[in-house]
């Protein structure tokens, strides 16, 4: 159990003034998986995300990456969210994130940015020519990869949508993330672009070898593309399991799919 | 369609030609006009003028963080450059109140003794001038601790205050010995060609464009863009907020030594909010985000107003004489107007966020249409 972890909660609580917006939550990733946490709205899942890549700090509980705790309430690790992008763990972001006044290629390549090993003086005065043009290699090649490369000079903003969620993921994936997490990456598209999207994101896993967590609301996205799936409500696991189990739980009908049932 | 080799070429090209052509008209004009002359004059406040307002683009225009903490590094830079740059032979006469101060070297003198008396001079201010970007720098260093937690309004509120203490502590009389009081700096040394000032200008200008299309840059744009996504794709919000603060400190506090040069004297009673309202106005008229905006705002700006415009309040104008309404005060009516006309049509500042070099476009405008279309 231990060797195959990539990411694991442990009892994590998150309080939020008086309301307690993730309740004792344990939960893992594990090497090559799929994994998908859903709920209702307002479950608390956005909120553990937050805590999983450092935005907050919980309250209770700690998590681990790679079985190294990275965050924890006792000792208290509170690393800033750029330490744990620096160890591994990329995101995007529920509503697009991008930097609206760079070019696609520039969105890529400043992801690059905290991995270089210039100082302000030696990239200001080019001193580090070698290892900008091998950023600029890597982005263009990710960029390729992405099916992005011909956007290359326009504004990040001015793509259509389902191509700027694309490029938020080629974003993220410039950080060279061992663990990919997705926040609604299908929000706002339609069944088409749903599924597209959902073929990429199996790509993009098995391409880069990068187990990825999402939280999603579309459950045909969810049901077809995910290896595990871990439910909650009110802040708290009512299920977890493979797709076809979560889907006969009686708890996750009575609390969610139940609702949805005519969509 | 061009490369993007030959772009950059084309674009090299055109910004070297600008530069040349603003080089020789500055070394002609030396040549031609006596230095007390008010188009060197301009051309110096308009440098100095430059160097400051493209230090504040770095941080309110590139990094997206709103200080008003200008004039107070100038005013460090100022006071520096002034202080260790005096000829130790006069300071008997500008510290009278203070014994001739506790500063008993002069900078541009030590160097005179090594290079000899034109060089050496040059050389020595050049390096008090850096000195005077390094004390700013430094000082910036401690303020931005605290102040670089505060965001936006909060950000300018505290950058203010500091820039108003920094002008009250350099008059405080215990600090006479150091600051000469409330009393004035003078009798430094000068560049007396405005070339000079160009040229360090340039420098500054150009150092600026290198760091802000470098690594750094870009993360200080995407700061500015989104800061939760700068974060989250690994980029360290309070150091790179530091480093662009210290840096545009740094340039502020050379541009206060420029200014100090340009004054002939230095008294803190001048470097109020006043003068940073005075920089960002050239700034957001130039471009926010667009160095080179910045340059040519703070050019036409000075020659506008210490020149061109000098009629509207001696009573003669254009050929028009008017006594009566062309009264003190007139100009800066109509430079007023002239400011709200620009923003009126400029909504983004006369450049935007476009540089000069970006004149050199890729493809002509319609066959970029036809592309998006297809």
């Amino acid at each position: 159990m231990l060797s195959d972890n990539i990411l694991r909660l442990e009892h994590v609580t998150m309080q939020l003034g008086g309301v307690v917006a993730v309740n004792d939550l344990s939960l893992e990733v594990n090497q090559g998986e799929i994994v998908a946490l859903i709920g209702p709205n307002g479950a608390g899942k956005t909120t553990a995300f937050n805590c999983i890549t450092g935005v907050y700090q919980p309250t209770e509980g700690k998590i681990l990456f790679e079985n190294n705790a990275y965050i924890s309430t006792s000792p208290v690790i509170d690393p800033t969210p750029d330490e744990v992008t620096k160890m591994g763990i990329a995101r995007t972001f529920q509503n697009i994130r991008l930097w609206k006044s760079m070019s696609v290629f520039d969105n890529v390549l400043t992801a690059k940015h905290m991995h270089a090993k210039h100082n302000v003086f030696s990239a200001t005065f080019r001193l580090s020519h070698a290892e900008e043009k091998r950023m600029r290699e890597e982005t263009a090649e990710l960029l390729k990869e992405q099916d992005l490369l011909q956007y290359k000079d326009d504004l990040a903003t001015s793509l259509p949508y389902g191509l700027q969620r694309r490029l938020e993921i080629a974003r993220a994936l410039a950080t060279d993330p061992k663990l990919l997490l997705l926040d609604e990456p299908a929000a706002g598209m339609n069944p088409q672009e749903t599924r597209e999207l959902g073929e990429f994101i199996v790509q993009i896993k098995e391409q880069h070898h990068l187990p990825v967590l999402m939280i999603e609301h579309h459950m045909d996205l969810v049901m077809q593309f995910s290896d595990r799936i871990y439910v909650i409500d009110f802040g708290r696991l009512i299920a977890s399991g493979t797709p076809s189990e979560v889907q006969a739980n009686q708890k996750v009908i009575d609390a969610y799919l139940g609702v949805s049932d005519n969509e | 369609m061009l490369t993007d080799k030959q772009l950059r070429r084309k674009q090299f090209i055109l910004v070297l030609a600008v530069c040349l052509v603003v080089l020789a008209g500055a070394i002609i004009l030396d040549a031609t006009l006596p230095s007390y002359h008010i188009i060197i004059k301009v051309i110096k406040k308009g440098a100095v003028y430059a160097t400051v307002a493209v230090s504040m683009n770095l941080l309110n225009g590139f990094t997206g963080l709103f200080s008003l903490g200008q004039a107070g590094f100038m005013l460090l830079g100022a006071y520096t450059y002034a202080i260790f740059s005096i000829p130790v032979a006069q300071r008997a006469g500008v510290y009278m109140y203070y014994d001739g101060g506790i500063v008993q070297f002069s900078i541009p003198e030590f160097f005179a003794g090594i290079f000899g008396e034109s060089f050496g001079t040059g050389f020595g201010m050049i390096v008090t001038l850096i000195l005077a970007g390094v004390i700013a720098g430094l000082i910036a260093l401690l303020i931005g601790l605290p102040v670089l937690r505060l965001k936006s309004d909060y950000l300018a509120i505290a950058t203010l205050g500091f820039a108003e203490i920094v002008r009250a502590l350099f008059q405080w009389a215990k600090l006479g010995p150091l600051t000469n009081g409330s009393n004035l700096l003078r009798a430094y040394p000068d560049f007396k060609h405005c070339t000079a000032y160009i040229l360090i200008t340039a420098a500054v200008v150009a150092i600026m464009f290198l760091l802000v299309n470098s690594s750094y840059g870009r993360a200080f744009k995407a700061i500015r863009d989104d800061e939760v996504a700068a974060e989250a794709m690994g980029i360290n919000l309070a150091k790179h907020k530091r480093l662009s603060f210290v840096i545009s400190s740094f340039f502020a506090g050379v541009g206060g030594g420029m200014l100090a040069m340009y004054m002939g004297t230095v008294q803190a009673l001048s470097f109020k909010s006043a003068m940073t309202y005075e920089i960002l106005l050239l700034v957001v008229i130039g471009g926010i985000g667009s160095l080179t905006g910045s340059v040519f705002t703070s050019f036409v700006y000075v020659a506008a107003v210490e020149w061109l415009l000098r009629g509207l309040d001696s009573g003669k104008f254009l050929g028009i004489s008017a006594p009566g309404i062309f009264k003190n005060g007139f100009r800066m009516a109509i430079v007023s107007i002239l400011i709200m006309v620009v923003v009126l049509f400029f909504s983004k500042g006369i450049f935007g966020d476009k540089e000069l070099h970006d004149l050199v476009k890729k493809q002509p405008k319609k066959a970029k249409e036809v592309k998006k279309n297809a």
